[in-house]
């Protein structure tokens, strides 16, 4: 077995002790939850870091569970798209970690938040890393189950009302997933999705793959909230405390929407013009439907929700591309908004940690009383409008040169026009929460604390630094591995099964 | 071929519960029914004709090709439980409405607009 | 009359109660042990255990069942099955890979063999058990508290 491969059982397995020791002891020791959350994630970044050094070196590794091999066992497989993942989804569940040390002081049982969030980077891990398509389902549940319970954390009308609604449609969800894994093992007899991958190009597809191929898109379509199944995202990311808000913006609806949907798409069904130009209609689609809904809003994190939808349909518009391009840019896009929309969201709680409201119109002139917290929202803002040198600029005018390159001319123009509102609105935030008069209301106003500053700072840094990741030694190592083996589509089959003893 | 069918209606009689039914508990109904729908057809699936239990016995050699496929049989006990903690989850949260709201008709439930 | 209710059920139904509830535990211990050469395991096994435990608070009222499983306990109980689990899968990287089957394994149908199996079917028993009875604790006392208003 290679060295490094046992990063991937690790990655699961440090975030879930984590939580099992938060909720043996968090109640007694004060302190203790605060440092697990944070120890824990760190050492999954440390790992994640280590997975992408051991991808460049070694290939695509493939772990074995339980010493049982493939197909007969349940098969972990790190290959580039995994490393990439892996890095995107713990470095902004570190800095959240470390950011609800102070913001989660208002609320009772802090012990209880800490041992859901690491449940549920634990869970979102596991749906990165595995092999196995029934694997994907429970980690898939145990990462949405743990959100549910902590879009409700702070049990107040709404964050309960929204919670109720986030909880039947993403069972709904889960159980069209399900019946299309069930669809796909009574077709081929196997649930390892490389021998699936062989299995479907051996037989054929036929109607059960087109059939599974809907399931899957409603299924994982509705945990990206792409467009038509959109509508629960506008109101449970804004009713969940500021952390969990950018963890489920910036890391959830990418890790179990965006890439188990290509996952599956690219990998094991095999991308038919068909699905392409679904995927590619529906990206543009969310991206002008969120935009639009985005401007009209005063209540600052309904109006960031919306622009997530709007971003993702980035994202699955470079993505639905096909083309190589395309798809590096969906997936660079894809990092660079984990992290700014991070950071908003961060900002965003902040400014209801000192003022307590979230409300638009009764903010004003924060800057003065809080630099560091304007000088981030600012940094984030102008990377979400995609001002070069900033991160976004890069991505963005990578999937619009790949929308024109492919011929989509129409599309690309949407993508400019839905850019230039996304600039609309950003300066809408600035002006009315920061901007202009210091309200009177907000005299007393401090800055916020230290652990929450550092977060946040850290953010911004990455998204000034976000733009290097196209330098040339940096891109092969990190963005072309990944792209890669989204290029290759089903030869994933052959390597993931030559490296099996 | 006409259980397979017949699996399906149950499902849709589950989402036409979800859809239709404005009481949350009768809607948190829709969801279980759904996911019963779900691990029967996984369960029918499985089936061979003539098949025995797959269990092993210390006394009779039984031959592996008689028996029924066991894997889906252990997938099914796992989703269920996941299906017990997301329905637990969904009741504790609906009475927390009801202790706030005073009502459970989510018609009258909707103070987050626009 | 409110007084009586909240003592439980009738004398019929605490009578066989008392007789039952060892039986019913005795039973879930059966099925969590031999859960490697018969059908069932932990998450069967785990479920009668807590329905033990129900049973004794439908029938007697909440204030017995806490004398004989307070809380707290019910708490830890859970998170010992599954900090129990995870080590079982740790210890297996000593063997070779995370989840290994690292006992000896002994012969087919005998009480003591399969390895970790009866270990982790232990561990998952505590686990469900307690999270089980936990689940039904609390919607019963948030369901006393909304009525109390």
């Amino acid at each position: 077995m290679t060295p490094g491969s046992a990063i991937m059982p690790l990655c699961v397995a440090v975030p879930l002790g984590g939580a099992f020791l938060t909720a043996l002891l968090g109640r007694q020791i004060p302190r203790l939850p605060d440092l697990l959350g944070a120890l824990a994630t760190l050492g999954a970044l440390l790992l994640s870091v280590w997975s992408v050094h051991v991808v460049n070196v070694y290939g695509t590794v493939v772990y074995a569970l339980g010493g049982w091999q493939p197909p007969i066992g349940i098969a972990m497989v790190l290959d580039g798209l995994t490393a990439f993942m892996l890095v995107t989804v713990n470095l902004i569940a570190f800095l959240v970690a470390v950011f609800s040390i102070d913001y989660m002081e208002r609320f009772t049982d802090k012990w209880l938040f800490y041992t859901l969030f690491l449940l549920m980077v634990a869970g979102i891990n596991g749906v990165v890393v595995t092999g196995d398509l029934f694997n994907l389902f429970v980690f898939l549940e145990v990462a949405s189950v743990a959100s549910y319970a902590l879009v409700a954390f702070g049990t107040e009308k709404q964050e309960l009302e929204a919670a109720f609604k986030y909880a039947v449609m993403g069972t709904v969800a889960s159980l069209f997933v399900l019946l299309g894994i069930v669809l796909l093992y009574s077709h081929t007899s196997t649930l390892n999705m490389a021998d699936m991958a062989r299995e479907l190009a051996h037989k054929g597809g036929g109607n059960v793959t087109l059939l599974v191929s809907v399931l899957f898109l409603m299924g994982f379509g509705l945990k990206a909230a792409v467009v038509p199944f959109h509508a629960w995202l506008p109101d449970a990311h804004p009713s969940a405390p500021a952390p969990i808000s950018a963890m489920l913006s910036g890391v959830l609806i990418k890790a179990l929407g965006v890439y188990a949907l290509c996952r599956v798409f690219y990998n094991v069904i095999g991308i038919t013009p068909e699905i392409s130009s679904i995927l590619m209609f529906l990206g543009v689609l969310s991206m002008i439907v969120g935009v639009f809904l985005a401007i009209g809003q005063w209540d600052l994190k309904r109006l960031l929700a919306y622009s997530s939808i709007s971003q993702i349909g980035y994202v699955i518009l470079g993505i639905g591309l096909g083309t190589p391009l395309g798809i590096a840019g969906g997936l660079f896009h894809l990092f660079n908004h984990s992290v700014f929309k991070s950071l908003l969201f961060l900002d965003s709680g902040a400014v209801e940690y000192s003022t307590g409201t979230r409300d638009l119109k009764k903010m004003g002139g924060l800057a003065k009383k809080m630099p560091v917290t304007g000088a981030t929202t600012l940094v984030g803002a102008i990377s979400i409008a995609g001002i070069p040198p900033f991160s976004g600029f890069w991505s963005k005018l990578i999937i619009i040169v790949a929308a024109v390159e492919a011929g989509r001319h129409w599309y690309a123009f949407w993508a400019v026009l839905a850019s230039v509102v996304t600039l609309a609105y950003v300066m809408k935030v600035m002006r009315y929460a920061f901007m202009g008069t210091l309200n009177d209301t907000w005299r007393h106003v401090k800055e916020v604390p230290f652990f929450m500053k550092v977060s946040m700072v850290s953010l911004a840094l990455l998204c000034v630094a976000g733009g290097l990741l196209l330098l040339p030694g940096l891109q092969e190592t990190f963005l072309t591995l990944a792209s890669g083996v989204l290029s290759e589509g089903t030869q994933y089959a052959a390597i993931v099964l030559s490296e099996v003893q | 071929m006409a259980l397979y069918l017949l699996c399906l209606v149950l499902f849709s009689v589950g989402v036409y519960g979800i859809l239709a039914r404005r009481n949350m508990i009768k809607i948190i109904i829709g969801v279980i029914v759904v996911e019963y729908a779900v691990n029967l057809f996984f369960i029918l699936v499985a089936y061979k004709k003539d098949g025995r239990s797959p269990i092993f016995s210390p006394d009779a050699d039984i031959p592996v090709q008689s028996m029924v496929d066991p894997l889906p049989q252990a997938l099914v006990l796992t989703a269920i439980v996941i299906g017990l903690a997301t329905t637990a989850l969904m009741v504790a949260i609906a009475m927390r409405i009801y202790e706030k709201y005073g009502t459970f008709d989510i018609a009258e439930i909707r103070e987050l607009r626009g | 009359m409110s007084k009586e209710r909240e003592k439980g059920m009738s004398l019929i139904v605490k009578t066989i109660t008392r007789l039952t509830v060892g039986l019913i535990l005795l039973y879930g211990v059966y099925i969590v042990l031999h859960g490697h050469v018969s059908p069932g395991g932990g998450f069967a096994g785990g479920v009668i255990i807590a329905l033990s435990f129900v049973h004794l608070m439908l029938a007697f009222g909440k204030e017995v069942a806490f004398r004989k499983l307070a809380e707290p306990v019910v708490s830890f109980f859970e998170s010992l099955g599954a900090t129990l689990f995870l080590s079982i899968a740790l210890l297996g990287f000593w063997g070779g890979s995370f989840l290994l089957n690292f006992l000896p394994k002994g012969e087919s149908f005998k009480l003591f063999s399969a390895g970790i199996i009866p270990l982790c079917n232990v561990a998952i028993c505590l686990k469900v058990g307690a999270g089980l009875f936990a689940a039904f604790v609390a919607l019963v006392l948030l369901k006393l508290d909304v009525e109390k208003e």
